[in-house]
């Protein structure tokens, strides 16, 4: 079994192992997160790929015990600083919110009180974990605005959040989230919402306040392209699973996972002509997670998929070049074409 | 399945943008509503005539003229005397602090405990969400005025258990609505992102969900005040509220009761007093329900 620190070249911050996070219903167990293993480099960048309902929000969420009924965190650990946090109270998680481990949400337009103005929502930050009075978190908010390039911030902070544009508010919601230095950031799609113009100001800004302050990011997104920009390394998810786990470049370069060639494929790219042709989709659709595939949960709708694909889960391995797949074809077990190519 | 199909009510009835709404725009729809600005009128002149109103009364409450008793209307006696010879106008004057009193003493109680509850309820869910939520709808199985009887005959027919048993009453209808409003807005994502930020849940509770259910409330309260009103004028008239001689609107209706043949004044004035303040309360609450809720433009 490979360790989920075996590709990093830096020191972990983070490190998940065999995470599992189920939602209970009546009748069954709904597996979001199934034996999810990742590290987050001191001072790097990992992103989370994955379509829709492959548990990549979940498992941001299961870090920061997040989870609510009817969803429970059922096994794993989580190593933040040598740390379990599973182990700790919930007193002593509220105290890594938002003080060690951040986080940021998808959806600026709802993420933000309506009610409070913008320098009483950054100053709750200072409020909840620094004993400090409203005027010296006022003032502290005024830099934080700063900080996240918002001009005029004496009169922003006045202002409520309606009165700001989405990329305004996704700036406060990152103001809020770094307001007490945490070493953590988790962004959760923080760009999905916005104008394309817009996402490029927000990623450039995240990328500018990891170097100031030195902080690791989880990039939880969809979009490879955010990906290719602002990461490190990646871990590409499947239906509650890590199917690959590789340096950035390696990924981008050499894709080994059937699922992670059929994402790079069916997005358009400029250096090759289609000509009339379309782009290509992954076939099919994610199964519903009351009717889990068997054995490798990309079998369905993978192209190369053999008698063992069926039949047996993968284990995550090591591959020549020190990344990590979760795909019988690159085992010795593999019992179809050896001579397959996957990414040709 | 019972307790989606609630859920989903509940979301549905809750205030559908929990958004802050600012005051001056309140203020302008307000203004625009008659009956909002008719209500709310009326309620200001009866707190005026409440406190300032005895101390101009041509008789005291009390003051009794057993010659001149059972008088129609005139000149000496505005709204003419009672059994006892006392003057009906100058009691009425008195009652209206009792009235109101006890409308609004017995709303906030009603919304204090209820409000607890509910979002209580709503925030937490599962079990103390059905624990909470079963027991309200046993209190609501009653009908209200036999429930506040039951509890003043509990505690002795008194003024203040009156408002007690009708704060009791009236919790019920709080909890409904703010755990309602609170399943909606504990599902949006700045409860979320506050929560990241490590925010406690009495934290969240009442600096971050609490401002955002006030606006179906506050019309709320004010309709209950004037059902509150009414049920305890109601006990009053059965003899389990004031206790003569208190010039209390029900309790007086009652006295007047034996006389309505030769003398249905006695009886009707403090119905109709009744009747103009429940009136006005009902008035001022749609105008504010109009001006609250956001889906009304215009």
């Amino acid at each position: 079994m490979v360790k989920p620190t075996d590709i990093l070249k830096e020191e972990p911050i983070l490190e998940v192992r065999n995470l599992q996070t189920s939602f209970f219903t009546e009748k069954f167990e709904v597996k979001a997160v199934d034996g999810v293993n990742f590290a987050v480099p001191k001072g790097k960048t990992l992103g989370i790929v994955g379509e829709s309902g492959s548990g990549k929000s979940i498992t941001s969420l299961s870090i920061l015990r997040l989870i609510q009924n009817p969803g429970k965190i059922i096994g794993g650990e989580i190593l933040f600083k040598g740390e379990n946090l599973l182990d700790k109270s919930e007193a002593q998680m509220r105290r890594v919110r938002g003080n060690e481990i951040s986080m940021i949400f998808q959806e600026p337009m709802t993420s933000l009180n309506p009610v409070y103005t913008v320098g009483q929502q950054i100053s709750e930050s200072y409020r909840i974990h620094q004993n400090i009075g409203k005027k010296e978190a006022m003032l502290r908010s005024i830099d934080m605005l700063k900080l996240v390039g918002i001009p005029s911030p004496e009169q922003r902070v006045k202002q409520y959040p309606h009165e700001l544009s989405g990329g305004m508010r996704q700036r406060v919601m990152i103001a809020m989230a770094l307001a007490c230095d945490p070493e953590l950031l988790i962004a959760d799609e923080p760009t999905t919402a916005l104008d394309v113009t817009i996402q490029a100001q927000i990623l450039e800004l995240m990328k500018e306040l990891q170097q100031r302050l030195g902080m690791s990011i989880v990039m939880i997104t969809h979009d490879l392209g955010v990906v290719a920009e602002t990461c490190d390394y990646v871990a590409v998810m499947y239906m509650g699973k890590v199917v690959e786990y590789a340096k950035v470049a390696d990924l981008f370069k050499n894709p080994k996972h059937p699922y992670t060639v059929g994402l790079l494929n069916s997005l358009p790219r400029h250096d090759i002509d289609l000509g009339d042709e379309e782009l290509t989709v992954i076939k099919g659709s994610v199964p519903s997670p009351d009717n889990m595939p068997k054995g490798c949960r990309f079998a369905p709708r993978c192209p190369f998929a053999s008698e063992i694909c069926v039949e047996q889960l993968p284990d995550l391995e090591q591959s020549e070049d020190g990344n990590q797949i979760r795909c019988w074809i690159y085992t010795d077990e593999w019992d179809g074409d050896p001579e397959v190519k996957v990414n040709g | 399945m019972r307790e989606e199909i609630n859920n989903g009510a509940a979301i549905a009835k809750a205030a559908p943008n929990p958004s802050f709404v600012k005051l001056a725009s309140v203020w302008k729809k307000l203004r625009r509503s008659y009956s909002a600005m008719i209500g709310g009128g009326l309620v200001l002149i009866f707190i005026l005539i409440a406190y300032v109103g005895p101390y101009f009364t041509p008789y005291g409450p009390r003051e009794q003229n057993v010659i001149n008793k059972l008088a129609l209307p005139s000149s000496e006696h505005l709204l003419g005397t009672d059994h006892l010879g006392r003057d009906i106008f100058s009691r009425i004057i008195h009652g209206m602090s009792i009235t109101l009193e006890v409308g609004f003493v017995s709303v906030v109680i009603g919304l204090i405990i209820g409000v607890f509850l509910g979002i209580i309820a709503g925030y937490y869910g599962g079990r103390i969400d059905t624990i909470i939520m079963r027991f309200m709808d046993i209190l609501l199985a009653f009908p209200g005025i036999l429930l506040a009887m039951a509890i003043v005959s509990v505690l002795g027919p008194a003024i203040v258990n009156v408002i007690i048993a009708v704060g009791i009453f009236s919790v019920p209808v709080f909890a409904r609505i703010v755990r309602g409003s609170t399943l909606a807005v504990r599902k949006l994502e700045y409860i979320d992102a506050i929560r990241s930020l490590g925010a406690s849940d009495a934290r969240i509770i009442f600096k971050h969900i609490l401002p955002n259910v006030t606006s179906p409330l506050i019309v709320q309260a004010t309709l209950s005040v004037a059902t509150s009103i009414l049920t305890a004028s109601g006990l009053s008239f059965l003899g389990l509220g004031a206790q003569p001689p208190t010039p209390e609107w029900g309790a007086m209706l009652s006295d007047g009761r034996a006389y309505m043949y030769d003398s249905a004044h006695v009886a009707t004035i403090p119905g109709v007093a009744i009747v103009i303040v429940v009136l006005a309360f009902n008035l001022f609450g749609d105008g504010l329900r109009d001006a609250l809720d956001p889906k009304m433009k215009n």
